[in-house]
């Protein structure tokens, strides 16, 4: 576990000195605050749009942050050569994905703390209410489906040729998944065959990451999702960040490090 | 005695890209044993097969037949690195670290507690010059300051085998000087040193033995005077005589 830790380690620091997470937090914190001082149509319940501008923001900056930061680990190491003095250590191959894994993972949480914490502060001093074991929930949960997206990017940039392909492959796959994977099975049912088979097999292939958006029980405080459901909410991505990672290892363990 | 390093009819082949894929052979049956305490220079022209035989005792390549050992360990099983120390050619290290970082990073890499990462790092830094720029970023370093930090991390584990790519390639004079003088007082501790070079001069200076390989053939192996011979007067002319070298004017 020793080099795990240290490379997720040097994930970690390579994020803090670098400028992607600072301009987009300065981005989000500048929109949501000129968001939040405007009073659109003398409405008392603005807040609630500020929240959910927020909120999409928020979710937007992460997947960004996320996806940018994996999709350029292992091309990096290849193309700056830091592998060969890495691999000449007791090192496998399996630990440089994982230690990789942990690192980007543990970088999302770390991002979505700041940025859930100028959410909670922005909304709190507008609204005076506070309801932390929601946004808890919703960053858990966030947290969680950061942890299939990194693992679908690590494999995007195994097979992809450049992090610049794989950033604008996953971001869109992502996206997709978020906006239409919940309605694949209802798309399916108005086609014919053989489309609706095709569309039935990627509507239960896919990983749902819909899942773990919980955004609109948080902007109209509907109240926490049962911790039961998120138990195995979690236990559904632990299946798919392993599956994924299983394939990032099966692609790396014999790619050509040159 | 038994070989710390060791391979056996070591065969590496490419498939050369393109429609028709040739087979081009890089090492053809390369047999080589390395003892303790010897200082081992591995010399070739470029092309020769050098840098892949340091990659299949790394590890980055698979050989094509043969085997590779080091301390008996084959070369595929990561733990045969346990011992090893590695300074690649140039300076691949993570350029947003400082070199303090760099080195505490291989040191959890390996293991190590941490007051003894600690006293190693303090160490390592005074050997290689780098006390006063410990907590700068490596990306500000000159090359020669690079080439430092990769001595420090390669190293970190006081390991008994070094493998040495080319240590001096693109160094100033004094550069050069530095690495020699460490790679001696190695050499004094009673390290195994391997390494790979086309500083003849250096190499007759500091080397026990020595090894000639010419288009992934083994050429020559044997002590510095052995390979030498009646015949030559320095290493450089054994060198050109071994490799088949006619210069234009003696033609």
């Amino acid at each position: 576990m020793n080099t795990i830790w240290a490379l997720t380690g040097v994930v970690i620091k390579e994020l803090y000195r670098r400028k992607d997470f600072y301009v987009l937090f300065v981005l989000t914190a500048l929109i949501t605050i000129a968001a939040g001082s405007v009073r659109f149509f003398q409405d008392p319940n603005i807040v609630r749009y500020v929240k959910d501008l927020c909120m999409l923001l928020i979710w937007i900056s992460a997947l960004l942050i996320t996806i940018a930061t994996a999709a350029r680990q292992i091309p990096a190491e290849r193309e700056s050569r830091t592998i060969f003095p890495l691999l000449a250590k007791p090192v496998t191959r399996g630990q440089v994905i994982l230690g990789k894994f942990f690192g980007c993972w543990l970088a999302s949480g770390l991002v979505l703390v700041v940025f859930y914490t100028f959410f909670a502060i922005v909304t709190g001093s507008r609204e005076q209410y506070w309801p932390v074991a929601d946004y808890f929930q919703a960053l858990m949960l966030q947290w969680i489906m950061l942890g299939i997206v990194t693992a679908m990017t690590l494999l995007g940039s195994i097979i992809f040729a450049a992090p610049s392909s794989t950033v604008t492959i996953l971001f869109i796959v992502v996206a997709g998944i978020l906006f239409l994977g919940g309605h694949l099975n209802t798309v399916a049912l108005h086609n014919a065959e053989p489309l609706r088979s095709l569309i039935y097999t990627i509507y239960f292939i896919i990983p749902h990451l819909e899942l773990f958006d919980v955004r609109e029980r948080v902007v109209n405080d509907w109240g926490l999702v049962s911790w039961l459901d998120c138990g195995l909410a979690a236990l559904y991505a632990v299946a798919y960040t392993g599956l994924f990672l299983l394939l990032t290892w099966l692609a790396f363990r014999r790619k050509s490090l040159t | 005695m038994d070989a710390i390093l060791q391979t056996e009819n070591l065969c590496v082949e490419y498939r050369a890209r393109g429609l028709r894929r040739e087979i081009k052979p890089a090492l053809k049956g390369l047999n080589l044993s390395i003892h303790a305490g010897e200082v081992f220079g591995f010399l070739g022209p470029n092309g020769a097969g050098k840098t892949t035989t340091i990659n299949v005792l790394l590890g980055f390549i698979p050989p094509t037949r043969g085997t590779a050992y080091l301390f008996g360990i084959d070369v595929r099983q990561p733990i045969a690195r346990q011992r090893i120390g590695y300074l690649p050619e140039m300076t691949y290290y993570y350029k947003f670290l400082t070199a303090e970082e760099l080195l505490r990073f291989y040191a959890r890499v390996f293991g190590l507690p941490r007051l003894e990462a600690d006293k190693r790092i303090d160490e390592l830094l005074k050997l290689v010059e780098l006390e006063s720029a410990r907590k700068r970023l490596i990306k500000t370093y000159s090359k020669g300051m690079q080439q430092r930090v990769g001595i420090a991390q390669a190293l970190i584990n006081d390991p008994d085998l070094l493998i040495l790519d080319e240590p001096t390639s693109g160094l100033d004079p004094l550069g050069r000087m530095k690495v020699r003088e460490i790679i001696q007082r190695l050499k004094e501790e009673g390290k195994t040193v391997f390494f790979s070079s086309h500083e003849l001069g250096e190499v007759e200076t500091v080397c026990d033995r020595v090894a000639i390989i010419n288009r992934g053939e083994l050429k020559a192996v044997g002590g510095v005077a052995e390979v030498i011979g009646p015949n030559h007067t320095n290493l450089e002319k054994a060198f050109l005589d071994i490799i088949g070298y006619q210069s234009q004017s003696a033609s």
